[in-house]
């Protein structure tokens, strides 16, 4: 019987949780067993998150245990399974602004609740943003800043939406250290988040997966 | 006779040295009239601070970042390389705004310094950002996991050849520097020092000595500055800063995701680590402090904020070490004003830990309510005027939020009014009605 890796993992222990892995390889058993159960613990993770059980260090904490299990299970993974998404969302913090934290801690539980999300990064560019958007037909847009110099560089993205005829093909929240409904009016966006359950909740509602 | 200083107790100590704040030596002010606010504003905050004597009125401080650069036309990148403009912008935002008290013009930095030195821990104007947005850190690991031992065994060595070369280029030699520790007798000694004869060691060393020079240019017209304010009437709000131990090395050492895995992967070295730097930010504290005859020392807060640790690992790897750097400056009669950059809803219970018109805490995001109810007793509390309003607000709606604060925190003194981040480019208008509004409603009759 497969031993308890989704709970070991969820709970954060680590060296229990690689014992697991590398016991149930040597049993022979496939590599996209251990990586779905890898999935469901992390679910249970942001669910904690959300909760208020769990704080941001153990989301770091869960992604890096992960990370370790990916490492000794991915060489044996033959092929990648096909996961099914509740929808794509592109983010990134935007031009002239480098700060990623609060931007990774939301794409981290956008990917946990099930969204393909497509990362860009920090200092994106309006015009990476519209080609991310046209390529992967996104209808959900996250811009993140941390600067309240990114008040204007999302204004200036958002515009850009427009200016491509893309805005009224997407939702577009905006999240971020200074960002609250005043700015989210200020820079045209369709809604904000004061923190990553937030954005959840807000792509779920726009997917109509909620 | 007066009393030696190692004789006075803490409470005398803050008295003496806000004393020396109050009639600041070598201070020629320009008129009785700069005299006369120089000392009510100095006053003003003092009052505020200790809670013990009512204010005449709420204070009003104003910390920005770039925002005089902007005001005066300039970018982040003309303040940061030409040194006189970067002083005269200063200079106008606080002679035109009237704040009650100035906090240098540090923020523009020497900017070829950072060039000369190869600065690779942040992107600044010209160098990885645009010319109009600020610099910013680059988050990463520069202290790496397996490397707490080195660190403990020798922070000084460990710097030079390992930190430093990580964040200046120009030093990446300094990794052969041997540690001289071991100088002892005349066998051997030159064998230890040969490193310094390589080209590229020396190359580096003569890269820090023209950063000296260029370092010290620039200080020249900082203490011009320095000096130009209180004379004309600005009490300085700042006599220096010193940080949290978590933040220390978490901030620019472990990195975000390198201190929080160590909470778990390795919570006895952290601890360790963070014991070790304590005395060295005490020590720096009180230094700055008295070299700038000034009680207040800055702490900016950064990774103890609301979600950044859970409660527990806020009780167990933050406040302690805070609280005791905390302590060690309160003892020595500085005073440190906290500035808790993102949520505090969840530390309040915790930080009121501490000895009453000690401290001062400056809040980005919190319930002001419960922060005056529950520090209030112990701790003079300030800021918390939105970034949102000031950027995009109207005056109007700046003075309606100001009113909330004064007549939540103001009561009964113990607030100063203030801005919860520092700010580029906002409005003036915002500015300007977030002070002089303070100083119409925040009198205290």
């Amino acid at each position: 019987m497969a031993e308890d890796l989704i709970g070991t993992l969820a709970d954060l222990e680590e060296k229990e949780a690689l014992e697991i892995v590398n016991r149930r390889l040597s049993a022979g058993e496939a590599p996209l067993g251990i990586l779905d159960d890898g999935r469901r613990a992390m679910e249970i993770v942001g669910k904690r998150f959300a909760d208020g059980e769990y704080f941001i260090p153990d989301l770091i904490y869960s992604g890096e245990i992960l990370k370790s299990i990916n490492e000794i299970v991915k060489p044996k993974l033959a092929e990648a399974g096909e996961v099914k998404h509740l929808g794509k969302v592109v983010i990134g913090t935007v031009a002239g602004d480098i700060h990623d934290i609060g931007k990774d801690i939301v794409v981290f539980m956008l990917d946990v609740s099930g969204f393909e999300v497509y990362d860009l990064g920090v200092d994106v560019p309006a015009q990476k943003f519209i080609d991310t958007i046209k390529e992967s037909g996104a209808p959900i847009v996250g811009l993140s800043g941390f600067l309240t110099l990114a008040y204007d560089s999302m204004k200036q993205t958002i515009q850009a939406m427009k200016d491509a005829n893309l805005r009224d093909k997407v939702r577009v929240m905006i999240g971020g250290g200074q960002i609250t409904k005043e700015i989210m009016k200020y820079t045209g966006a369709d809604a904000y988040g004061r923190d990553a359950m937030a954005g959840v909740s807000l792509a779920k509602k726009w997917t109509g997966t909620e | 006779m007066e009393k030696q200083w190692e004789e006075m107790s803490s409470d005398e100590k803050q008295e003496a040295r806000f004393a020396k704040w109050l009639s600041p030596e070598g201070v020629e002010f320009v008129s009785p009239e700069a005299e006369k606010l120089y000392k009510e504003r100095a006053t003003r905050i003092k009052d505020a601070i200790q809670l013990k004597k009512l204010p005449d009125r709420v204070p009003v401080m104003l910390i920005p970042s770039f925002f005089p650069a902007f005001y005066s036309g300039l970018t982040p990148l003309d303040v940061m390389y030409d040194y006189e403009k970067a002083n005269n912008a200063w200079k106008k935002f606080y002679v035109d705004f009237q704040p009650d008290a100035h906090f240098g013009c540090v923020a523009p930095g020497p900017g070829r310094f950072f060039d000369i030195l190869d600065y690779k821990l942040y992107k600044y104007p010209g160098h990885g950002v645009a010319p109009e947005s600020t610099y910013q850190c680059i988050e990463g690991e520069y202290m790496m996991a397996d490397e707490y031992d080195a660190f403990l065994q020798d922070p000084s060595h460990f710097f030079t050849t390992t930190v430093l070369p990580r964040i200046f280029g120009a030093l990446e030699p300094f990794k052969q520097l041997p540690n001289l520790t071991t100088i002892n007798e005349m066998y051997g000694s030159g064998i230890t020092f040969f490193q310094y004869g390589l080209p590229d060691v020396q190359a580096a060393f003569k890269a820090l000595l023209d950063a000296g020079s260029e370092a010290l240019k620039w200080m020249g017209y900082f203490g011009a500055f320095m000096k130009e304010l209180p004379e004309l009437g600005f009490p300085a709000g700042q006599g220096g800063y010193t940080k949290a131990p978590y933040d220390i090395l978490g901030d620019t050492l472990r990195g975000t995701r390198g201190i929080m895995t160590d909470i778990y992967r390795q919570p006895e070295k952290l601890i360790e680590a963070m014991d070790k730097m304590t005395p060295f930010w005490i020590q720096k504290g009180v230094i700055e402090a008295n070299m700038n005859a000034n009680p207040l020392i800055f702490l900016p807060l950064h990774k103890g904020a609301d979600g950044f640790l859970s409660d527990e690992q806020y009780k167990k790897f933050y406040w302690p070490y805070l609280r005791k750097i905390l302590l060690g400056l309160i003892d020595e009669g500085v005073v440190p004003f906290m500035w808790a950059e993102g949520g505090s809803n969840s530390r309040l219970e915790v930080i009121c830990d501490l000895p009453k018109g000690k401290t001062a805490w400056l809040f980005d995001d919190v319930d002001m309510i419960r922060a005056k109810e529950i520090l209030g007793d112990v701790a003079c509390v300030a800021g918390n005027m939105p970034m949102d309003l000031l950027t995009v607000g109207t005056p109007e709606q700046v003075k309606e939020y100001a009113k909330k604060l004064i007549d939540n925190c103001g009561k009964g003194g113990g607030y100063i009014m203030a801005n919860c981040a520092f700010f580029d480019n906002v409005k003036p208008e915002n500015v300007r009605a977030m002070v002089d509004f303070t100083k119409e409603y925040g009198i205290y009759k």
